[in-house]
């Protein structure tokens, strides 16, 4: 069931009546009901990968748990009795046991996340081996559907585990109020990431019928379906034309398609998170921002701060620091300052765990070598930015120019502009592929179709392209008008007619010049396939 | 609190951290500063800050900071 199918909007209409009119205490697990039911519409099979990834994570979380508890009431009993190295053994030895089923419980839903998205690619990388060593045989690929949303609910999953074995939440007593913070269905098929600190109060208690709010969770939904139906779905024809048939679309084409890329990626995820948290907002429940205005970044470290910020900060929290702090990484830091001089050993924790988390990251986001590619060439940038920030400075020192407005734009589209060269892996099929097309741009010279018509025939007409524009100058003012707050206020604040004139239009809008019916796939949203 | 100071000054000198309470809030230190500032803490406080230690309580200013590494120290 698409975010964008009709079959959607009323399984939403249908869950905002009930969840408004039972008991309130009953409310969560009306969520739960409905989160379950859209993921058996989904693939009823896919069912067994999100329970046993929520039984593991309850059951262990509730025995890290424990283990804390009797590790307490232990130390209580015999504070007189136990020395002070004593008490120390006892608590370290108590922390191996809840590390224990920790590291169990993360093996065994990373196991069933590596197995489903990553066994074929696995396969088609010992084919490639088998093939340059000369061996005729090859291994079957194995028939099986990634499920929906497998990577954001693990990760949800694991965030609380973590969490629970640091002592920052307590392990949740009810199996099925777990199983609700893993599976709340508008977040499951593509984030936010949420921790359960943040989500789970907001999600179990009762809420009772805000107009307000509610009318904003539909503002905020209609906003999503905008993006998503208006703008990206009508440039994902002209992306879809370009990139498929690689041998006419090149050098310019690639530069084209490239920039449409970066505009459809924004109004997809983007478009998607606006509907999830509408959807969340309408049932008086706080799911945590995904996107800061990312294309105003000034740089790619920036830029990564504010896109995709749960997933980032998922990353920083559970791998960045755990291996950049670890006592090995320190121990070796130290040895390196020794021996090859400070400047060089306090940067290793800092470039080991960061290739860490950027091959991780890429490896997320899918399985093949684009995408690992795609990550390491983040890091790339990203150190390669680090290592420059002294020049930087000296060049900022030399020449005022960071308050100006010119300046701020230059550092603007160079971000927008590196973060779509690195996204063309996301694009090609291959990465040499990837490597040829981006270098047509350089050695096929046929920018002439930015003016002479052909860009008319990428199955993107000139209707198609005025409606691109207006849509990205509203993108634009509206990301530029919440740098000020938000415009849902403003909007609220205006008279009736004003406020009724905007809405409507909007709802008009996104009937008329939403992207449907011949020539235009119901597409999935990108993440969904993460 | 000196020797603190000290560290948190050599990596952002155009920061007055002996006011500053909103050191993560605001973004003024980011993910490779506070991985830079544990190592030196680890070699001059002989303290071990794990992960779980890094929270925006913890590193929204130096006074924090410091508390947390005079429990660290008492925990030892």
């Amino acid at each position: 069931m698409l975010f964008t199918s009709y079959a959607f909007l009323g399984f939403i209409a249908v869950l905002f009546l009930l969840y408004y009119l039972i008991p309130r205490r009953m409310q969560w697990g009306l969520l739960l009901i409905a989160s379950y039911l859209f993921y058996f519409i989904a693939g009823p099979s896919w069912l067994l990968y999100l329970l046993a990834t929520t039984m593991a994570t309850y059951l262990a979380a509730r025995r890290i748990e424990e283990v804390g508890v009797r590790q307490k009431a232990y130390i209580k009993a015999n504070r007189q009795q136990l020395s002070a190295e004593e008490k120390k053994a006892y608590k370290e030895k108590m922390k191996g046991r809840q590390r224990g089923w920790m590291l169990a419980c993360l093996l065994f839903d990373l196991g069933i996340l590596a197995v489903v998205k990553y066994t074929n690619f696995a396969i088609s990388n010992i084919n490639g081996l088998l093939r340059l060593t000369g061996s005729a045989s090859r291994l079957d690929f194995w028939d099986i559907a990634l499920p929906m949303g497998i990577s954001f609910y693990t990760f949800q999953a694991l965030g609380y585990l973590i969490d629970v074995y640091r002592g920052t939440v307590e392990a949740e007593k009810n199996p099925f109020r777990l199983a609700l913070f893993v599976s709340f269905f508008p977040q499951l098929i593509q984030g936010p990431i949420s921790r359960f600190g943040d989500l789970a109060r907001s999600l179990y208690e009762e809420h009772a019928f805000e107009a307000k709010r509610f009318c904003y969770g539909l503002q905020r939904i209609l906003w999503g379906y905008f993006k998503k139906l208006v703008i990206a779905d009508r440039i994902l024809v002209g992306v879809n034309t370009v990139i498929r048939d690689t041998e006419t679309y090149q050098g310019a084409y690639v530069f084209v398609g490239m920039l449409f890329y970066a505009l459809e990626l924004y109004a997809d995820f983007t478009g998607g998170i606006d509907i999830t948290i509408g959807i969340a907002q309408a049932l008086g429940i706080e799911v945590k921002e995904n996107f800061n205005r990312p294309y105003f970044s000034k740089s790619v470290k920036e830029y990564w701060r504010r896109w995709h910020i749960t997933m980032g900060t998922w990353f920083t929290d559970y791998i960045f620091y755990p291996i950049s702090v670890c006592k090995p990484m320190l121990k070796l830091s130290r040895a390196a300052r020794a021996r090859l001089g400070e400047n060089v050993g306090k940067r290793i924790p800092i470039y080991l765990s960061s290739f860490a988390v950027w091959l991780a990251t890429g490896i997320w986001h899918g399985a093949s070598w684009n995408f690992v590619v795609w990550g390491l060439g983040n890091w790339v940038v990203i150190m390669i930015s680090q290592e420059l920030e002294p020049l930087y400075a000296r060049f900022h020192r030399r020449f005022d120019v960071r308050g100006r407005g010119w300046y701020k734009l230059f550092q603007v589209l160079r971000t927008v502009f590196v973060m779509s060269c690195l996204r063309t892996f996301d694009c090609y099929r291959d990465v040499p592929l990837t490597f040829r097309m981006f270098g047509s741009m350089f050695t096929r010279w046929n920018w002439q179709i930015l003016w002479d018509g052909s860009l008319l025939g990428i199955g993107l007409s000139a209707v198609d392209y005025a409606v691109l524009l207006a849509g990205l100058i509203l993108l634009v003012a509206v990301s530029l008008l919440q740098r000020s707050g938000s415009v849902r206020d403003r909007i609220a604040a205006r008279p009736y007619p004003t406020r009724f004139l905007i809405w409507y239009g909007l709802f008009l809008v996104v009937l008329l010049a939403g992207a449907y019916g011949a020539g235009y796939d119901a597409s999935q949203f990108i993440y969904n396939q993460f | 609190m000196e020797e603190l100071l000290e560290i948190l000054s050599d990596l952002h000198p155009e920061v007055d951290f002996e006011t500053c309470d909103t050191l993560i809030d605001d973004k003024i230190l980011d993910s490779f500063d506070i991985v830079s500032i544990i190592a030196e803490i680890n070699d001059r406080f002989d303290v071990t800050v794990t992960a779980d230690k890094i929270t925006p309580q913890n590193f929204n200013s130096a006074e924090a900071l410091y508390t947390l590494i005079q429990e660290l120290e008492d925990e030892d």
